[in-house]
């Protein structure tokens, strides 16, 4: 489903400030797989999102989503595979425009745009019908303006709009980091329920630790840009937050610094 | 005093599909487009040379329109494919028209005495109404299109609209086309109702957009699209009667007129930000004595 062989990105090559931010990464996606990946400060997680979605172009190294090359295929033309959520809750959405209106955008994704209304009788039935699987009342003020929601409505509005129509792969992007813990664990349970229904192929980024070993199937640990661990399925069910810091102290050598790490 | 209101009703009609332009680009795109002061003229000049060379002045209008999209393309692909910066891919295309309106010209006044005219058998009121209630009722209808949403969530929040699957270079020249090609609309029925075109008539075109949209947006609101059209409809025409009203005044001349629409511009931007300020603070006050006597209430009762 997804792919990654070799992937390298360096920040301001040839300068002083030259970062090394992936160095050959790999990773295989199976179709279904939900992959949760932690990793310290600059480990290269955003990096990897920005590399998949096609924000970056990598320096090494290909991207393949099912069997096809896209390493050069830039960030709009594959957002035909690809939905994706933000860690900032006002980077999904667009403000200004109604929740309806918004949806008739997601609605579209990857397909041409014309000249035919984005609201209409029947894709509003289509998107209340959606919205109202969020269970927060979103159905009922479909006209209301973005801007206006709280940000755990807006990110829950997000998830939705990145995944009601069924993208091959789902990024997630500390999605619910910057979100209040009430508001944080409804957008988690959201996401568990709507990746289990659709059975969505997903790459989720986190820093709380109890929620990348409680969600998912597998799970990556990355470290100065390389993928440092691969924990499967089997050993994932009875891991624990301590066993995980003991195995990137184990391999990395060192403590896990990440100032933002929650442990749960 | 009548006549000239009506003077001021009419051009404020012919100039409120410049200000619509404006206002695409401005509002919609969040893209401030110098471009206007160069397409304005642009629009001009292709309308009065097309009809002294014999095209119908209804087709002249057509051409018009056609030049100022090529000329907000060029804008357009300058600031997406050339990333450079907005403002200055504006300011570069109104340089680079001064001199290709000139060549459109030939001369920096054309007169259009005694040639056909746009006007000659309708009066400008009426063409004025029914085209600009005709362009306001197709931008209504096309940003609701999902084209046009995406044009809007380009202005909005292109990240998320790229990432919907939109070329946001592709909206973007399209958006900037679309307003230069209504403000080259605007620029030739000018030409038209004066009966002249000149090279400078666009001169400081932008601003008196900008002042329609921002008076039209402080008076009637901006909340929907179709609210917002029609308040920088009205916006221009209500800017126009300023103009007309500022002109009476004994001491003022017509050209003290580019520095009457700056104090307006900065009379609409800066009196709403105070309020704001005022009414937050105001409120902040209240507020706190409220917190404060319903702490020292409560103190008070458990003494008791």
């Amino acid at each position: 489903m997804l792919k990654i062989e070799n992937v390298s990105k360096l920040f301001n090559p040839g300068t002083l400030d030259e970062k090394i931010a992936l160095l050959g990464a790999n990773l295989i996606l199976k179709p279904g797989d939900f992959v949760t990946v932690i990793g310290s400060n600059g480990a290269g997680k955003s990096t990897l999102m920005n590399i998949i979605s096609g924000v970056m172009k990598p320096d090494a190294g290909k991207v393949y989503i099912e069997n096809q090359d896209v390493s050069q295929i830039s960030e709009f033309e594959r957002s035909r595979w690809i939905g994706r959520v933000f860690q900032d809750p006002m980077a999904g959405t667009a403000p200004r425009m109604t929740i309806e209106e918004n949806l008739a955008i997601a609605y579209k994704r990857g397909k041409p745009r014309g000249f035919s209304f984005g609201v209409s009788g029947k894709t509003r039935a289509i998107f209340r019908n959606e919205l109202s699987r969020l269970g927060i009342g979103l159905e009922n003020r479909m006209g209301a303006k973005v801007g206006l929601l709280s940000g755990g409505e807006r990110q829950a509005l997000s998830l939705l709009m990145a995944t009601f129509t069924r993208p091959q792969i789902l990024l997630l992007d500390e999605h619910t980091a910057a979100l209040d813990p009430a508001r944080a664990e409804l957008v988690t349970t959201l996401t568990e329920t709507i990746v289990r229904e659709m059975n969505l192929t997903t790459l989720m980024v986190t820093h709380n630790m109890e929620q990348a070993i409680r969600l998912g199937n597998r799970l990556i640990m990355m470290d100065k840009g390389k993928i440092i661990l691969q924990v499967n399925e089997d050993r994932k069910k009875d891991l624990t937050v301590e066993q995980l810091l003991g195995e990137f102290e184990q391999i990395s050598g060192k403590k896990m610094a990440d100032d933002r790490v929650v442990l749960g | 005093m009548m006549t000239s209101m009506i003077g001021a009703v009419e051009s404020g009609l012919l100039y409120a599909l410049m200000a619509l332009g404006v206002y695409i680009t401005f509002r919609i795109l969040d893209f401030p487009d110098l471009t206007v002061d160069g397409s304005f003229t642009t629009g001009a000049a292709i309308g009065t040379v097309m009809t002294i060379a014999g095209s119908p002045p209804w087709l002249a209008v057509v051409y018009a329109f056609i030049g100022g999209g090529l000329a907000g393309m060029c804008t357009g692909l300058l600031h997406t494919k050339g990333k450079i910066n907005g403002l200055l891919s504006g300011i570069i295309m109104m340089i680079a028209l001064y001199s290709i309106n000139l060549r459109i010209l030939g001369k920096p006044v054309v007169s259009l005495r005694g040639e056909a005219n746009l006007f000659e058998s309708v009066s400008v009121l009426v063409i004025g109404i029914g085209l600009v209630i005709a362009v306001m009722i197709a931008l209504v209808l096309f940003f609701k299109t999902d084209m046009g949403l995406s044009l809007r969530a380009t202005g909005d929040n292109n990240r998320m609209i790229r990432s919907f699957g939109a070329n946001t270079d592709t909206t973007t020249i399209l958006g900037v086309s679309l307003s230069n090609a209504l403000v080259a609309c605007s620029g030739a029925l000018i030409a038209f109702s004066q009966n002249s075109a000149n090279n400078t008539m666009g001169i400081g075109m932008i601003v008196v957009g900008l002042a329609s949209v921002i008076i039209g947006e402080a008076i009637f609101g901006s909340k929907s699209i179709l609210r917002a059209v029609i308040a920088v409809v009205l916006g221009a025409i209500i800017y126009r009667i300023i103009y007309a009203l500022a002109l009476r005044v004994p001491w003022l001349d017509a050209q003290d007129m580019k520095l009457i629409t700056a104090v307006i511009i900065i009379g609409a931007l800066v009196v709403p930000t105070i309020r704001r300020a005022v009414k937050q603070k105001s409120m902040a006050k209240k507020r706190t004595e409220d917190v404060l006597a319903s702490l020292t209430t409560g103190r008070n009762g458990g003494a008791r």
